[in-house]
C-alpha cells in the first residue's frame, strides 16, 4: 500500500455506547480523514487508530487526548493505552492531541472520546475506553501477525512491543504496524487486560513532557503567536454589570504600536454569561507592551450598574438575617422528625462559618488566540472545556463546528477558570472587529477584577445529641450567592446545586436531618473552583464536628467513626456517587489519626487537628500538627491520606494531594476575594496572598490507600478536608475556634 | 511595589518611548541581539514578544510572583519589572539558555524529582534556584524558603527536594 493510499484510508476510532451501555469501539468510515495533524506524519509513522502511531524502529507515538492543566492527564491517559498495547512506556513518546470535534451520524461527536477537564473525571473516563482503545491497536497488530505466520490470533501473545509466535518467533509492531492498519476491527468489544497483570498502572511514571517544561520549550495558550496577529488587552468595567458611557481614545491611539481599539459588549444585567463577562476596550497593538501603554492611556468614563452598593459586609449581613429569620428556604433535604429531636436532646450545639468568594488566579492568566477565516477558525488557548469553546466561535461566527480547529496546549492552571470561555467569546468578538487574528493577553488585575469566582456563604449548623453524646439531629442551613445564577446550562437545576449536595455527611447517618438553602443575591458572577462545592461546605461541617466533640468531651475521630458506623454503601446521587462507602471513609480517617499519632499525649506546645471528606468519589483525610510561635502559626506536620481505588500514577496521585493540600492551606489561611461598592477589591497577588515556600510544610506526608476498585480522579480530592482539619488544629493550640475564612486574618483578630 | 492604579480612573501615561538614537546592545543567552524599539519595553515582552523566548513567562507584572525570573549576570531578576535599557550589554540567561551539552543540574534535579504539575511557575522557580546555588552550593531549608516565587499548584515541597538534590549533583560535577 502506498503512502497517499493508506493515509486515504486512515480511520478514527469511534467511541459510542451502545443502548445497553457497552462500548464499541470501531473503525467508522470517515469523510474527514485528513484531520491528521501534518506535523504527526513522517515517513517512518503509521497512524494503527486514533491514539496509537507507531515507527518503523518500534518507537510508539501515543496521543493525549485531556485538556493538560496540571493534574497530570497528559502522562495517566497515556499510560493506559500502553499498558493495553502492551509497550515499554520508555519507548513512548506523548503528544498532545487537538480538539476532536466531527459529526458522528449527523450529531455533534468527538473522534478522542472525551476531552474535558473537570469534576476529576477523566481518568474514570479514560478507564472506561482508553484502555481498550490501547487494547483495540494491539489487536489488529496480533491480526495483523497471525496473518503474516499463517497462523491463529490465540495461538500469539506480545511482549514489550513485539507479537511473539508459540515457537518463540517475533515480530516487532514497527514490522507490523502498515499491515496491521489497514484491517478493520471487530464490531463486537475487545477484551482488556486483567488488572493482575498490569505492567504499568500503578507504577510511577514522571510527567511525560516533563523536559520540555523545565527547559523552557513547552508552549502553553499564552506561548503562541500567529503571523499577522495582534495582541489585544482589555480594559473592562470594574462595575459589575456596568455600561460604557463614553471613551476617549485619542491618546491611546498616538502610543506607538498600537493599532486600533474597539468596544464589546459584555453581557446585559441579568442575562447568562455565556459571552464575554463585562463590556470592555480592547486596545489593538503589535506587541503586549504597547497593548498594556495603550490601556493605560485610555480615557472611559463607566457607568455603574444595579449592583453599584454590593459589599462582602452587606452580604454576610444579609445571609446572617435570612439565617435568623428560620422560615423560608429551599428544602435540600429532610430526614426523620428534628423537631422531636430537639425536644429530647441532652445537649445542643449550633455554629455558624462563613466562607468567601475565591478567584481561581490559574497562574498564567486566561487568554486567547484566533484567526478566524471566511472558510474557517483556528483557536489556541489554555482551556479545560474544548467542547464549549467550538460551541462559541459557531454561534459568533456562524461557521460550522467541523471547520473550527482547536489545539489544546499546556495550561497553566485551571481548577475550574478555563471551564468557562469568556475569553474565548472575547477573542471571536474582538478578532471580528479588527478582521485581524487576535492573541488576546490577559493581565493580572484583569483576572482578580473578571473571574467566576467561587460562592460566598454562611452556614448555621446545629446538632442535638442524646443521652449518650451521639449525634441524633442535624441541621445544616446555608444562605449564600447560588452557584446557578446566570449561569448557563443550570437553568433547571435548584438553586442549592454548587453549594449544597443533599446526600453529602452525614445525610443519611442521621435519623433527623434537615439541609436547607437560602438565596442571597449579588452581582458577583459565580463559577467552579476546585472541588466546588465540597470546598464550600466541608469547613462547616468538618469543623462542626469538631465543636461538638468539644462540647461533649468526646473524641473527635471517635465521633466521626461512630457516625460514619458500620461499613456500608449508602446511596450518594451527586457527582462521585452513586454510593458513599462509609467503611472507606473510616478507613481513611483511622489511618490519618494514627500517622499524626492522634493518641499521644503532647508536651511541647504542639496539637493537632483532624478532618475527612468525600469527594467526587475518593475518600481524604487530612491532619495537620501545629504551634504558635509568638504570634506565628507553624505547621510542623501535614497528613493526607487518599483512597481513589486503583491508583494508576501513584507518583502523579501523590503531587495531586501534595498540591491539593498546599492549595486547601494557601487558601484557608490567607485567601478571600471581596466586593465593595459593586467592585472586586483585589489587584494583584499582594492582595491575594499564595502561599510561599517559606510558609508552606516542608513536607506533605501523603499515604495513599492500595485498591483494586475502579479508579476515580485525584485533582481534585487533596483540598475539602484541609480548612476544617486546619482550624481544629489551631483550635486545639489555641482555644481559639476559627469560623470564618480565611483563618489568619480572623485568627489574627482572635488572638 | 508598584500598585495598579485604579482602572476606572484614566491613567497618566509617565513612559512615552522616545526616540532612540542607536540601538541597543543586548547579550541574550550568549548571543548578540539589537533593540531599535523602545528602551523602556519590560524585558520580558521583549523575550516573548520579540524574540519569542517564551520560557519565560508572565504572571502578574509587578514583580510579585516570579513566573518572569531571568539571570542578569548571574543574578535573579524579574523581567516584567526589568526595562530592556537597564540590561544593555549585560549577560541575560532565560531558561532557554540554562541547558548547555547537557541539562543543567538544577533541570535535571527538576526532572527527577517530577517538580511540575501544571509547570507554568517552574521557568521562575529554576532561574531562581540556580541562582540560589550559585551562591549557596549548600542551602540551609532556610536559604531555599527565601525563594519568594509563587505556585498556584503547591509544589513547594518538590522544589525543595530537587534544590537539594541539584546541590548534590552539582557537587559531584566539581569533585
Amino acid at each position: 500500500m502506498n503512502e497517499l493510499t493508506s493515509l486515504a484510508r486512515r480511520r478514527f476510532l469511534q467511541f459510542g455506547l451502545t443502548a445497553s451501555g457497552a462500548l464499541l469501539v470501531g473503525f467508522r468510515g470517515s469523510a474527514n480523514a485528513a484531520a491528521v495533524p501534518a506535523e504527526l506524519l513522517g515517513d517512518d509513522l503509521v497512524q494503527l487508530t486514533a491514539f496509537v502511531m507507531i515507527e518503523r524502529d518500534n518507537r510508539v507515538v501515543i496521543g493525549a487526548r485531556g485538556c493538560e492543566i496540571g493534574q497530570g492527564v497528559i502522562t495517566s491517559l497515556p499510560m493506559m493505552i500502553a499498558e493495553e498495547l502492551d509497550v515499554d512506556w520508555a519507548k513512548v513518546r506523548v503528544i498532545q492531541l487537538p480538539y476532536g470535534y466531527e459529526e458522528i451520524d449527523g450529531k455533534p461527536g468527538n473522534r478522542y472520546g472525551d476531552q474535558f477537564a473537570g469534576g476529576s473525571t477523566s481518568i474514570p473516563t479514560a478507564w472506561k475506553d482508553l484502555r481498550e482503545a490501547g487494547a483495540a491497536a494491539r489487536w489488529l497488530l496480533v491480526q495483523a501477525a497471525a496473518e503474516a505466520w499463517s497462523v491463529k490470533a490465540d495461538t500469539l501473545h506480545t511482549e514489550s512491543g513485539h507479537v511473539i509466535h508459540a515457537d518463540g518467533r517475533k515480530l516487532s509492531y514497527g514490522a507490523l504496524a502498515r499491515t496491521a492498519a489497514a484491517r478493520q476491527l471487530p464490531k463486537t468489544a475487545i477484551p482488556t487486560r486483567n488488572p493482575d497483570t498490569f505492567k504499568l498502572i500503578g507504577k510511577p511514571v514522571r510527567a511525560a513532557d516533563g523536559r520540555s517544561i523545565v527547559t523552557g520549550q513547552n508552549r502553553y495558550g499564552i506561548d503562541e503567536y500567529l503571523s499577522g496577529a495582534l495582541v489585544a488587552i482589555m480594559l473592562r468595567c470594574p462595575y459589575l454589570d456596568g455600561t460604557l458611557e463614553s471613551l476617549d481614545d485619542s491618546e491611546a491611539r498616538k502610543i506607538p504600536g498600537v493599532r486600533d481599539v474597539v468596544t464589546i459588549d459584555g453581557p446585559k444585567a441579568g442575562e447568562v454569561f455565556d459571552g464575554p463577562l463585562a463590556t470592555g476596550i480592547a486596545v489593538l497593538a503589535d506587541n503586549t507592551w504597547a497593548a498594556i501603554q495603550g490601556r493605560k492611556a485610555l480615557k472611559p468614563v463607566w457607568k455603574q450598574g444595579p449592583w453599584k452598593d454590593e459589599s462582602s459586609s452587606a452580604l454576610a449581613r444579609t445571609a446572617n438575617a435570612l439565617l435568623d429569620a428560620t422560615e423560608g428556604g429551599i428544602e435540600v433535604r429532610r430526614d426523620g422528625d428534628l423537631g422531636a429531636s430537639r425536644k429530647q436532646a441532652r445537649h445542643t450545639v449550633a455554629a455558624r462559618y462563613e466562607v468567601p468568594f475565591l478567584a481561581h488566579a490559574t497562574m498564567e492568566p486566561p487568554g486567547a488566540l484566533i484567526e478566524l477565516r471566511n472558510d474557517g477558525a483556528l483557536l489556541v488557548a489554555s482551556m479545560q472545556n474544548p467542547d464549549g469553546a467550538s460551541r462559541i466561535i459557531s454561534q459568533l461566527t456562524g461557521l460550522s463546528r467541523d471547520k473550527i480547529e482547536i489545539r489544546l496546549p499546556r495550561s497553566g492552571g485551571g481548577f475550574g477558570r478555563r471551564l468557562q470561555n469568556d475569553f474565548v467569546a472575547e477573542a471571536v468578538l474582538i478578532a471580528k472587529l479588527a478582521g485581524k487574528p487576535i492573541k488576546l493577553m490577559w493581565m493580572r488585575e484583569d483576572d482578580f477584577a473578571h473571574d467566576f469566582y467561587r460562592p460566598f456563604g454562611v452556614h448555621a449548623m446545629e446538632a442535638t445529641l442524646d443521652r449518650k453524646n451521639r449525634v441524633a439531629g442535624w441541621s445544616h442551613r446555608c444562605a449564600a450567592t447560588s452557584r446557578t445564577w446566570r449561569a448557563p446550562g443550570m437553568e433547571k437545576d435548584p438553586l442549592f446545586k454548587g453549594c449544597l449536595e443533599p446526600d453529602d455527611f452525614p445525610a443519611g447517618l442521621v435519623d433527623d436531618l434537615e439541609k436547607v438553602f437560602y438565596p442571597v443575591d449579588s452581582g458577583m458572577p459565580r463559577g467552579w473552583w476546585r472541588a466546588p462545592l465540597h470546598t464550600f461546605h466541608a469547613f462547616a461541617v468538618q469543623s462542626f464536628i469538631d465543636e461538638i466533640a468539644f462540647e461533649v468531651r468526646r473524641d473527635a475521630v471517635e465521633l466521626r467513626l461512630e457516625m460514619l458506623g458500620a461499613p456500608r454503601e449508602i446511596p450518594f446521587r451527586g457527582h462521585g456517587g452513586p454510593v458513599f462507602d462509609t467503611g472507606r471513609m473510616a478507613e481513611v480517617l483511622k489511618l490519618c489519626a494514627e500517622k499524626i499519632r492522634w493518641d499521644q499525649k503532647r508536651t511541647d506546645g504542639r496539637s493537632v487537628g483532624i478532618a475527612c471528606h468525600f469527594t467526587f468519589g475518593g475518600y481524604t483525610a487530612h491532619a495537620f500538627e501545629v504551634s504558635m510561635e509568638g504570634n506565628k502559626l507553624r505547621i510542623h506536620r501535614a497528613i493526607c491520606v487518599v483512597d481513589v481505588g486503583r491508583v494508576i500514577n501513584p507518583l502523579g496521585l501523590e503531587a495531586q494531594m501534595m498540591g491539593g493540600t498546599i492549595d486547601g492551606l494557601s487558601t484557608a489561611l490567607n485567601l478571600g476575594i471581596t466586593v465593595k461598592d459593586g467592585q472586586v477589591q483585589q489587584k494583584n497577588f499582594p492582595d491575594y496572598p499564595l502561599l510561599k515556600m517559606a510558609d508552606a510544610p516542608k513536607k506533605v506526608e501523603v499515604h495513599i490507600i492500595e485498591s483494586e476498585r475502579d479508579p476515580v480522579g485525584g485533582g481534585e480530592m487533596g483540598i475539602a478536608s484541609v480548612a476544617p482539619a486546619l482550624a481544629n488544629a489551631i483550635f486545639a493550640t489555641t482555644t481559639v475556634r476559627i469560623r470564618k475564612l480565611p483563618l489568619l486574618p480572623e485568627l489574627m483578630r482572635m488572638l | 511595589m508598584q500598585k495598579p492604579g485604579d482602572p476606572s480612573k484614566p491613567a497618566v501615561v509617565t513612559t512615552a518611548p522616545s526616540p532612540v538614537s542607536s540601538p541597543l546592545q543586548l547579550a541574550i543567552n550568549g548571543k548578540p541581539y539589537f533593540h531599535d524599539g523602545d528602551p523602556t519595553m519590560p524585558l520580558l515582552w521583549y523575550l516573548r514578544d520579540v524574540l519569542r523566548l517564551t520560557g519565560t513567562k508572565y504572571g502578574c507584572g509587578i514583580g510579585a510572583c516570579g513566573a518572569c525570573t531571568v539571570l542578569v549576570d548571574g543574578k535573579a531578576a524579574r523581567a516584567c519589572l526589568t526595562p530592556i535599557q537597564a540590561v544593555a550589554d549585560r549577560a541575560i540567561t532565560t531558561i532557554e539558555g540554562l541547558e548547555g551539552d547537557t541539562l543543567h543540574p538544577v533541570q535535571q534535579a527538576w526532572i527527577e524529582n517530577d517538580v511540575a504539575q501544571c509547570g507554568y511557575c517552574q521557568a521562575g522557580q529554576i532561574m531562581a534556584a540556580v541562582d540560589l546555588l550559585s551562591r549557596k552550593s549548600k542551602p540551609s531549608d532556610a536559604d531555599i524558603a527565601s525563594i519568594g516565587n509563587l505556585c498556584r499548584c503547591g509544589t513547594y515541597p518538590r522544589i525543595r527536594n530537587a534544590i537539594l538534590r541539584a546541590a548534590a549533583l552539582s557537587e559531584g560535577k566539581l569533585s
